[in-house]
């Protein structure tokens, strides 16, 4: 079976990835852009509740973050679904599913309970996100290797909030 | 040109994701469940690299950082809610699309539960703005100008630590 990349090559290229995107983005955009995620969702969000809601984009926070389709929801709404799209495939390894496997191990087979559970587990990584300011790759990735302060404090946020939780949800095998 | 830039470093990085596994349910909960932790391995390897290029380039000009200010209890508290979220998901705001792309249907309802929770956190921001954001409002605060040391030395150190910290991984064949 064909057991992908070490995760060690993996981090490495994307250590590469940050330098070079870092490089590039601050040569021919004027401006550095440290890889993260997790501000394309408001920028989406605020697109889409603009087309349902006029007047939202008076909020303050659309006004901080403008929704628009740029640089980070180009990256994640683009280009990482379709490169692992192609790596998916390349290799052989497309499988539709709903329900993980491990998920079943510990839930069962009902479609609507992993669905609501995928639902609110977004719903909170995203505005838990928002509030800290980051996700695992804005805080974790650009923000430790800038040693910034709030890269670590988040970080021990995900882990705080993220272990114990896995470990009681997860502990039951059917 | 922004969003070319952003979409081609999304498409490397989702062929990375792919190929190093990052974009597994099994593997985020695996390492919750402090069972299977390669996704520690490929952020942290991703940050050996990071930190060590980053703050190099910066002390030779040729990049600039972009810090996210630190607030702490925003910092914590968000990131406690988002690991929250993480357990229950299973993937993070960057791997959801990728994971969905792989054919983790799951994915879709993490990516609508996502842009949710950001029109939520939009219409909630002024609350956490004046509350929350106020304590423990650092600024852009980094390890290196906290205890006084040049950035490119602690990028350095920092960088051999993590390596370290793998090496004793390995050797604990976690």
């Amino acid at each position: 079976m064909n057991r992908g990349w070490s995760p060690y090559l993996g981090g490495f290229l994307t250590g590469i990835l940050l330098i070079v995107s870092v490089v590039v983005t601050q040569k021919f955009l004027g401006k550095p852009h440290y890889l993260g995620t997790s501000t394309a969702y408001v920028r989406v969000a605020g697109l889409l509740e603009k087309a349902i809601n006029q007047g939202s984009e008076a909020l303050s926070y659309y006004q901080k973050y403008q929704p628009k389709v740029d640089w980070k929801v180009a990256l994640v709404f683009f280009g990482v679904p379709l490169g692992a799209f192609l790596a998916a495939v390349k290799n052989g390894e497309f499988y539709a599913h709903l329900i993980p496997a491990r998920w079943k191990e510990s839930f069962g087979p009902r479609p609507a309970l992993r669905a609501l559970t995928a639902f609110l587990g977004g719903f909170l990584i995203v505005y838990g996100a928002r509030l800290a300011g980051g996700c695992p790759s804005g805080h974790g990735l650009s923000g430790m290797s800038q040693l910034s302060l709030s890269g670590f404090i988040t970080v021990a946020g995900f882990f705080i909030g993220g272990i114990p939780l896995a470990l009681i949800l997860y502990r039951r095998r059917k | 040109m922004e969003i070319l830039l952003g979409f081609l470093t999304g498409l490397f990085w989702g062929y990375i994701f792919q190929r190093a596994r990052i974009l597994r349910f099994e593997k985020h909960i695996g390492l919750l469940t402090l069972k299977d932790f390669t996704i520690l391995k490929f952020l942290l390897s991703g940050v050996i690299v990071g930190s060590f290029g980053v703050n190099l380039l910066a002390q030779f000009g040729v990049i600039s950082y972009a810090i996210k200010p630190t607030y702490l209890l925003a910092n914590l508290l968000g990131g406690i809610i988002y690991g929250l979220g993480w357990a229950l998901l299973g993937y993070c705001p960057g791997t959801t699309g990728g994971a969905l792309a792989e054919g983790a249907l799951d994915g879709f309802f993490g990516l609508l539960g996502g842009l949710v929770g950001a029109i939520v956190f939009a219409h909630t921001y002024d609350f956490w703005k004046e509350k929350v954001l106020t304590i423990g409002a650092l600024g852009k605060t980094t390890i290196p100008s906290l205890i006084g040391v040049s950035p490119a030395l602690a990028g350095l150190i920092f960088s051999l630590l993590l390596i370290g910290f793998c090496l004793f991984l390995e050797r604990k064949g976690l």
